[in-house]
Parts: C-alpha cells; sequence; structure tokens
C-alpha cells in the first residue's frame, strides 16, 4: 500500500509495559529511550502503560512477561521482553537490524 | 439456665467435625467420593495425563459445576485453545459458557504466546500474567482458576530459569489468593509432566490416563498424591460422554451389602418349583450359563417379563443381539416385550463388546444402571467381554458388577455361553464364587437329535431340585418337563416321547388284563351261584316231600289211635 511509503509511516510508536516502578521497569525504560534517542531520533513515540494502575490492558497487547515493549508501528507488531539491556537484540527485535 | 447451655455444649461436641482439610466438591460424578470430598480448597491442584486423556475437559467442568452447583465463579486461563474454539468445545455437553460469562460466573481469558513474535533482551518476570490472572480473578470474586496448559509458556518464551523461578511464585501467589486452582500438565517422558510441575504443586495429583488394550480404550484416573487426605489409590475408571465426565469408583466394595429374604419368580412356573416354589432372592445374582442356541436368552426373557409384569424395571444389556431382533425372536415363543419397552418398564442397552475397553464397558453399565435405577438387570452374554486373554481382568470386573448390583439390592441374571466341550464346574471365568444361583443349560444327544436339559448347579440359600428337566421351547414360552431316567438311561425329545407311548401302550394290555379276569372271576361266580340255587332247589323239593311224608304219617297216627277209640266205644269198654 501507497501509504506505508510515506514517512508518516515510518513513525515508530513503542508502547512499554511496566508494573509499578520496579528496579527492572526503570532500567528497560532508560535503556529504551537511549537506543532510541540513538536509532530513531525524531521519528518515534513512546507511550507507558503501568499494568498496576490499568490491570485491563494486559489481555489486550497479550502481555505476560514484565517489562514487554510492543511495536505498535509500523505492522507488524513486535514483542520485545525484558529490561531491553541487550541493545542488539533490541534493534533486532524492533527490525532496525537484520540478524546475523 | 445451666442446662440449655450443656445441652448446647453436648451439641456441639457432637457436631463438630474432625479436623480435616476443606475442600472443594468438584460436582464432577465419582471425583468428589475419590477423594472424599473434592480437591484441596484454596490450593493447586495438578491434573496431567498425555494428549487426549480429559484434561481440559476436566478442569473445564470443575469450574463450570463449580459456579452452577457451587457458586464459586471461575477463571479459565487457556493457554492452548481460544476462548471460541473452547466454547464450541464444551457445548456439546452441555455447558453454556458464553451464558456463564454473561452471568459474571466465568472469564475465559486466552493467553497467545508466538516464541517469533518474542524477542528477548534481558531480564523480566512473569508480572503481566499475574497482573491479568488477578484481574480475572477480582472481576467476577472467582473462587476457582484453572491453568490450561501452563507449560506452554516453555514453549513460548525463552529462558527456562526465569520461567521455572516464576511459576513457583504463581502457585504461592495462587495459595495466598485463597483460590482452588487446576493446573494442567502434559506427561512427560519420565516425570509426570514435561517441566517436572509437579515440583511446584505438591498438594494434590491427579493423572489422566487414556490406554489401549486389544483395540479398544479406556480412560483411567488415579490420585497420586493428596497431601492431608486420604483418597482412593486405585485406578478409576472414567467416561466421557454427553454429560460429561463420570467417575466410577466401581471397586469391590466389600462384602457389605444387606440381603433379602423376598423372593422373585423366574417367570418359569416350573422352575420357580425347581426353586423351593418361590424363584430366586431379590437382589441375588443368577447365572444362566449352556452351550449356544440352549435357550439362555428365552430364559432371561422371562425373568425380564416377569419383572414388568410385577411392576419393576429391567435394564437389558444386549451385546450380541440388537433390541428388534430380542424382540421379534422373543415374540416368537410368546413373550412380548415391546409392550414392557413402550410402557417404559424396559430399556435395552445394546452395544458390541469390542464397542469399548472392559472398564468403559463396566462404567457405561453402572451409569445406564443408576440413571433408569433397575429392579432387574440382565446381562447376555458375559462372553462378549473375554477377548483375547483377559479373563481375569474379566472376572475381577464381572465381580465389581456384581457387587455393584447387590448393594443396589439389584436382581441379576448373566447368561454366560459355553462351549459343549466343556464339562461344569470347569467354567473358563469362574464366576462361580461372585454367583448366587447357577443355572446350566445343557445339550442331551439321544436317538439323532438334540435336547436341551436344564440343571441347577448351585442356588444359594434355599432347596432347590437335583433333578434333570428337560427344557422345551414353545409358543407359550419355555416349558420344563421331567426327562425319562429309567432302565434304558436318560431320555429326552422324541426318544422320551416314544418311550412314554410305549409304556402307555404297556399299562393298557395290564389293565385289559385285570379287566379280562375281572369279568372271568364275575363268570365263575355267576356259575357258582347258580350251581348253589339250583341245589337249594333241589332241596326245597326233597324237603317239601319230606314234609309231606312226615304229615302223612302222622296223619296215620292221628287216625289210628282215633280208630282205637272208636273201637273201644263200640266195644263199650270200660276207659
Amino acid at each position: 500500500m501507497k501509504t506505508k511509503l510515506t514517512p508518516l509511516a515510518e513513525t515508530y510508536l513503542l508502547r512499554l509495559y511496566v508494573a509499578g516502578q520496579t528496579p527492572k521497569c526503570m532500567t528497560a525504560f532508560v535503556n529504551l529511550k537511549k537506543i532510541c534517542e540513538e536509532h530513531l531520533a525524531g521519528k518515534y513515540q513512546i507511550e507507558v502503560v503501568d499494568l498496576l494502575e490499568n490491570p485491563t490492558l494486559a489481555s489486550g497487547d497479550q502481555i505476560l512477561a514484565i517489562p514487554t515493549l510492543v511495536r505498535r508501528l509500523p505492522e507488524p507488531v513486535r514483542k520485545i521482553i525484558g529490561d531491553l539491556s541487550n541493545t542488539e537484540r533490541v534493534l533486532i527485535g524492533l527490525d532496525l537490524k537484520r540478524k546475523g | 439456665m445451666t442446662e440449655p447451655t450443656t445441652k448446647q455444649e453436648s451439641g456441639l461436641a457432637l457436631t463438630l467435625p474432625r479436623p480435616q482439610l476443606a475442600k472443594a466438591p468438584t460436582g464432577i460424578q465419582g471425583l468428589d467420593e475419590i477423594t472424599g470430598g473434592g480437591l484441596p480448597k484454596g490450593r493447586p491442584t495438578l491434573v496431567c495425563g498425555s494428549a487426549g486423556c480429559g484434561k481440559t475437559l476436566l478442569a473445564m467442568e470443575f469450574l463450570v459445576r463449580g459456579a452452577l452447583e457451587f457458586d464459586e465463579p471461575g477463571v479459565f486461563m487457556a493457554f492452548e485453545e481460544t476462548a471460541k474454539d473452547l466454547t464450541q468445545n464444551v457445548a456439546s455437553l452441555g455447558f453454556d459458557l458464553d451464558g456463564l460469562i454473561a452471568n459474571n460466573k466465568l472469564v475465559l481469558d486466552f493467553v497467545y504466546i508466538e516464541r517469533s513474535e518474542i524477542e528477548e533482551t534481558g531480564e523480566y518476570d512473569l508480572e503481566g500474567l499475574f497482573i491479568r490472572l488477578g484481574q480475572s480473578i477480582d472481576s467476577i470474586g472467582a473462587k476457582r482458576v484453572v491453568l490450561d496448559t501452563i507449560e506452554s509458556l516453555f514453549a513460548g518464551l525463552p529462558n527456562p530459569l526465569i520461567l521455572r523461578a516464576e511459576l513457583r511464585r504463581l502457585f504461592r501467589w495462587l495459595k495466598e489468593k485463597g483460590v482452588t486452582a487446576v493446573i494442567t500438565g502434559e506427561r512427560g517422558e519420565e516425570t509426570l509432566t514435561r517441566q517436572g510441575l509437579e515440583e511446584y504443586v505438591s498438594d494434590c495429583v491427579i493423572v489422566l490416563d487414556h490406554r489401549v488394550s486389544d483395540q479398544s480404550s479406556s480412560r483411567r484416573l488415579r490420585v497420586v498424591k493428596y497431601r492431608g487426605s486420604t483418597h482412593g489409590t486405585n485406578e478409576y475408571p472414567f467416561l466421557i460422554d454427553e454429560d460429561g465426565i463420570s467417575v466410577l469408583p466401581v471397586t469391590s466394595l466389600g462384602l457389605q451389602h444387606d440381603v433379602t429374604t423376598n423372593r422373585i419368580p423366574t417367570g418359569i412356573a416350573r422352575l420357580d418349583a425347581m426353586l423351593g416354589g418361590k424363584g430366586f432372592f431379590r437382589g441375588s445374582s443368577v447365572l444362566v450359563s449352556g452351550t449356544a442356541g440352549t435357550g439362555k436368552s428365552s430364559i432371561s426373557a422371562h425373568f425380564v417379563d416377569a419383572a414388568c409384569r410385577r411392576g419393576e424395571r429391567a435394564l437389558y444389556f444386549a451385546f450380541e443381539e440388537s433390541p428388534s431382533q430380542i424382540i421379534r425372536n422373543m415374540r416368537s415363543i410368546g413373550i412380548d416385550l415391546e409392550q414392557w419397552v413402550d410402557s417404559g418398564m424396559l430399556r435395552f442397552q445394546a452395544t458390541r463388546p469390542a464397542f469399548a475397553g472392559l472398564e468403559m464397558q463396566l462404567t457405561m453399565i453402572h451409569k445406564a444402571t443408576v440413571n433408569f435405577n433397575p429392579q432387574v438387570v440382565v446381562v447376555d452374554p458375559l462372553n462378549g467381554f473375554i477377548i483375547g486373554s483377559n479373563v481375569t481382568e474379566v472376572k475381577s470386573m464381572l465381580t465389581r458388577l456384581a457387587d455393584f448390583l447387590k448393594t443396589r439390592k439389584i436382581s441379576s441374571m448373566f447368561t454366560q455361553l459355553i462351549s459343549s466341550g466343556v464339562t461344569q464346574g470347569a467354567d473358563d471365568m469362574a464366576v462361580s464364587s461372585m454367583i448366587d444361583s447357577w443355572l446350566l443349560l445343557r445339550d442331551i444327544e439321544i436317538g439323532g437329535e438334540r435336547n436341551r436339559g436344564l440343571y441347577i448347579i448351585k442356588s444359594r440359600g434355599m432347596a432347590h431340585s437335583n433333578q434333570v428337566r428337560e427344557c422345551l421351547l414353545t409358543d407359550r414360552g419355555v416349558e420344563l418337563c421331567e426327562v425319562y431316567v429309567g432302565a434304558g438311561g436318560v431320555l429326552t425329545g422324541s426318544a422320551r416321547l416314544a418311550q412314554e407311548a410305549q409304556e402307555l401302550a404297556l399299562k393298557l394290555t395290564r389293565k385289559q388284563e385285570i379287566e379280562r379276569r375281572q369279568v372271568e372271576l364275575e363268570s365263575k361266580r355267576r356259575a357258582l351261584d347258580a350251581q348253589i340255587t339250583a341245589l337249594r332247589a333241589e332241596f326245597d323239593v326233597r324237603e317239601a316231600e319230606a314234609m309231606k311224608i312226615i304229615e302223612q304219617e302222622q296223619a296215620q297216627a292221628t287216625q289210628l289211635v282215633q280208630e282205637r277209640v272208636e273201637m273201644g266205644v263200640s266195644r263199650s269198654a270200660d276207659l
């Protein structure tokens, strides 16, 4: 589809699911922020969902593991679990880097 | 004032139950009996077994019955099937999941994990799952939780070390929540579950099994472990049918059944006469064994017919013939079973024995019996159960069946086909010990024809005839008549008829002879009488003559005296 090729489609819509301000969640957020600034400067949007505040949101994105980063856009939806400390794998997960 | 208090106290002391583990009844037929009341309340229970053995169904029934019968709402967290699939799958069992969900009695949560979509980038925990489950539990105030099958997590998420730690935390958390949980697990190679869940869930472990032997399958359930409670340890067969799961705690329940002295007629008057004139005991088990075509089913039909006539319900398990075939065949000997089927007094349950395994057959018989609640049960024939060399199993099954029927005070009749070479007593199933009355039908071959002979081998607790009777199938049903026993040996059929005719002829001849002699005697007496009469007549004549002479002599004497007197007068003699 043509719209996919427009720059708008290249905006990364990211949602980070956390459960309270645990060390793991804090680490994940810091790591995410850093990676985005390095690789996606200006074309990303981060939304943090705290499941302790909104428990009903857990089933919508099929969240089990915490923290989970969901790449909602561009499609397809990808899930990255863990505290995002392994930058290499985060980049693979976000399709910013090929495997191998 | 003090008295009522004491009363109350003593009442309390009496009603206080022995300290026992709180249990959550499953509502599943039989399972609560085995576990002594249900699963451990507020604790997790592991249900494991290989694929297709009914784990999901057991878990689902636990929730549905909990919601419907015990007012305990439940959460079903599915890792393998979608909510839609689950709803459709159990709809055939009459479980209306949508209705339960609408009434806030049930939450179905499908957890979707796809390994290829997930990238692991560091440490994580399963707090998301906890929150999700907690949210579902709190939304309806659930008391029961099912996790089916939580091991899918291992396939879907990387890093088993984290998973194990998290599962341990999950089960602890479930206990803290106070929910009764059922966790299902796939059977592993050497362990009960693939991921060794039994290490974490240690309060109660139930193993389901689905095995095939001799091409027929049977499902079994076993409570491997139940911490803090006694439980049945056997393998119990269970059945999945249109009513869900039923587990059968059918074991040899011991010999505690009460007996009655009530007698019930066999439906054959002459047979009743052989059994002390009254028939079988109510609640006893009767075995009718015989070679092919000796009338075993006919005797059963009489028994059933008589029961229905008395207004009792009868259940007929047919393993060789279809109900319509039995009805047709019995009509030919004058027994109309159809009327009883129509009026609901008689129910046929016809299956091929090979349709399911022994345990399943037993389970089905058990279930049908409980549902129909008959006073009389017929199993025709037992042989169908023997497939291959499972005689021991058949025997144990029959013992359990007989015990079960006896405890329910149901009179039972089993038929058994024996090969003609087998003599009585050397019977291949060794069922004698569990049978109260044993009728044997045998072929008697004499004079180029085959006839049926009926013996009573045993009949516990009553006087019974030791005579062989010939068993005739007439258009008025089974008739028993005495066989001819005499100088010519035991005769039946035409030979008996011929012998009887011969005897009749002999009797006739003797009768004629006697009559002839009687006539002869009569005529002799008549001749004698005539002689006597003639002699008497002669005597009479002689007597008359003699009298005449005597009279003359007397007259002459008188005259002489007269003449002398007259002469004296004339001579004027002085007298």
